[in-house]
């Protein structure tokens, strides 16, 4: 059965989310986007709980790899699914975003480029599991564990290619009104990843005790 | 500090991968001068016991011991103690026989490296063609060499998976007489194989697998 | 210590003996990464004349293919012969093996740079050369952050289905700051006034990213190659 904080926390979430439309609309405008920018509460927010979920995946593959716990490889696993999941809504919501706020569909700087490299990392991680049979469960804990050092290298160094270019968009710092509803937004997201882990890691662990079942009617 | 033991032991051994069980709770004890065959059709978990053997495979449950070791401790050293013969022969195509198995006794950090390397060749009846690329060899050529490579560091435990498989009458008893010299020698050989005829009078013991569980 | 250089000179000293003798992974690694020039060449060549920073580009990306390219076909040997299991079995330090297969791969790029980096400075009129040292070092250190994560990768999927196409879709995304870095420092130097620093910097990132990324196949190696 899963973890007894599931039910709390997804009621907690659960109100969150039913508030949170009114908190965003009721949010100061910015003053040059005007309505556009409030995807912004949802993207920046995804785009925590995405790296959240990539550094569970990581640390979890660490873990895995080096202690050989079960499971840290489910937890890596759920990490790395929430991952491409929440990442697909971050890279569909900046683009947006950004084309009616800018202009452009799509910039190279560090944020989003190191945001594109994670995705494709992780999503390498799963392609990986799928298709490449027996014992890729340790070779794509190596591959998350590579691709967690590798982040702040691409950030780091699309960071200074792009200072050379001038800069067509700001992120705007945060006026004090947005700053609430910004927060809570996080939260809620945050809490929604806590549940899919959760959710993932008990349906992985269910997968084992099935073939453990049918081992166990073999005999 | 040279690691050495006389018996295998294998005792309540699984390996599971996924749903499938490879092996069953296999215990099995195996002497130093003694030749024991594996027999067992094709799945029935030859080749995963003998990796597991071989250190290669760790196992799902049970344990491993050599002489009072246990397989966790001391990888290395035990590891230079083992000879393994799979399949696929383990053979550099692109190097000549002499090279071959140069480059291995450099790896076991072997003395007297070409004194090995000569008697090898001669007891592979293959001094002839030392310098010859192993990519020419017939598959009985390559077989002798691969054998050789696999002894060449006198492995307390030799591992032979299907070693009997695509040879002549000729090839086999040649096979025989190596493997009867080497238990002289006081090494534990296992060998698997689907064919009893070619054991016949080689093996002191012989164990049978189906579908990863020992038949009584 | 010595038996670790021991060890790792007995691997690589192998596979130079079989390249040497057969250079049969040097010509087609030079060749692919001719065939990459050109075609990478009529995408960035406008009116006879490159587009400017092509050359820098077009460099770097034939290093990245066709070192994925002798990556693959390095490992091959090993799987053809199961002689990857024979190594694994042999009572040999198995970073040690990392490092041995990594010099070998390292010396087999080394080589093909020689010939196509030339060559490059030559279609695309690109003064490579005029700081042979900033240069040089670009190209070592930047081969090396590749090859390092290669050869733990090609390693890596040796026995797993797919390992064709798993490798390049493994290794790109995590090999991208080296491209970055690679390309910015050739193209800082390639400028009419170069920008020495600017090339140093670059260097200095891809040496951190050696640093960290040899140290982290090494203690890596040993667990992923385990069963």
């Amino acid at each position: 059965m899963l973890n007894k904080l599931f039910a709390p926390i997804a009621v907690v979430a659960a109100a969150m989310f039913a508030y949170a439309p009114f908190l965003i609309l009721n949010a100061p405008y910015e003053s040059t986007m005007g309505l556009v920018q409030k995807i912004f509460y949802f993207h920046a927010a995804c785009g925590m709980a995405m790296f959240m979920a990539a550094l569970v995946s990581g640390t979890a593959s660490a873990v895995f790899l080096f202690g050989r716990k079960p499971w840290a490889d489910r937890l890596a696993v759920a990490g790395a699914e929430l991952t491409v999941m929440i990442g697909l809504i971050v890279l569909v919501t900046g683009p947006l975003w950004a084309r009616k706020a800018w202009g452009v569909w799509w910039q190279w700087d560090a944020r989003l480029t190191s945001t594109l490299v994670m995705w494709l990392i992780f999503n390498a991680y799963l392609l990986l599991r799928r298709y490449g049979g027996p014992g890729s469960d340790r070779l794509a804990a190596a591959v998350a564990l590579f691709g967690m050092a590798n982040v702040p290298f691409v950030y780091w160094s699309v960071n200074v290619w792009r200072t050379l270019h001038p800069k067509t968009s700001v992120i705007p710092s945060l006026v004090p009104g947005m700053r609430g509803p910004f927060w809570f937004c996080v939260v809620a997201f945050l809490l929604v990843s806590v549940l899919i882990l959760m959710v993932r890691t008990e349906l992985e662990k269910r997968r084992e005790e099935l073939d453990a079942l049918y081992l166990a009617a073999e005999e | 500090m040279r690691l050495d033991f006389t018996t295998l032991r294998l005792i309540d051994v699984s390996r599971t991968f996924g749903r499938r069980r490879a092996l069953n709770r296999v215990s099995l004890t195996v002497e130093a001068g003694t030749i024991t065959a594996l027999l067992g059709h094709n799945g029935a978990g030859k080749s995963t016991l003998l990796s597991i053997a071989a250190t290669l495979l760790q196992p799902s449950s049970g344990r491993v011991e050599y002489g009072d070791r246990d397989a966790a401790a001391g990888a290395a050293a035990l590891r230079a103690r083992i000879g393994l013969l799979g399949h696929d022969l383990y053979l550099y195509s692109e190097l000549t026989a002499a090279e071959n198995l140069r480059f291995f006794a450099k790896i076991y950090s072997l003395d007297a490296v070409e004194r090995r390397v000569d008697a090898a060749l001669e007891r592979a009846g293959l001094a002839g063609r030392r310098d010859d690329i192993v990519a020419g060899f017939s598959r009985g050529m390559r077989q002798r060499l691969a054998l050789e490579r696999a002894l060449i560091h006198e492995p307390r435990l030799v591992l032979l998976d299907e070693p009997f498989t695509g040879l002549d009458e000729a090839a086999r008893e040649a096979l025989r007489v190596r493997l009867r010299a080497a238990r002289a020698a006081g090494a534990i050989v296992v060998l698997t194989t689907h064919d009893t005829a070619a054991i016949e009078r080689l093996t002191d013991a012989a164990v049978s697998l189906v579908d990863g569980r020992l038949a009584a | 210590m010595r038996a670790f250089v021991r060890a790792v000179w007995i691997v690589t000293r192998k596979d130079l003996l079989i390249e040497t003798r057969t250079r049969e992974i040097f010509f087609t690694t030079v060749f692919f990464a001719l065939a990459c020039v050109l075609v990478f060449a009529f995408g960035f060549v406008r009116e006879g004349r490159p587009v400017e920073d092509a050359a820098a580009g077009i460099l770097w990306i034939a290093i990245a293919f066709s070192g994925t390219l002798a990556l693959g076909r390095a490992f091959e040997r090993e799987r053809h012969g199961e002689t990857l299991r024979a190594l694994l079995i042999s009572p040999i330090d198995r970073p040690a093996l990392y490092v041995g297969k990594l010099l070998g791969i390292l010396v087999l790029l080394a080589a093909v740079e020689a010939l196509v980096v030339p060559l490059i400075a030559l279609m695309f009129q690109a003064a490579l050369f005029d700081h042979t040292l900033l240069m040089l070092g670009l190209l070592a250190a930047g081969t090396l952050g590749f090859a390092a994560v290669g050869t733990l990768f090609a390693a890596m999927l040796v026995r797993a289905r797919s390992r064709d196409v798993m490798l390049p879709v493994l290794l790109y995304p995590i090999t991208v700051p080296v491209i970055i870095a690679g390309v910015r420092g050739t193209a800082a130097l390639l400028q009419p006034e170069a920008d020495e620093p600017m090339a140093r910097a670059w260097l200095a990132m891809l040496v951190l990213f050696d640093v960290v990324f040899v140290t982290l196949a090494l203690w890596t190696f040993e667990p992923v190659m385990t069963e």
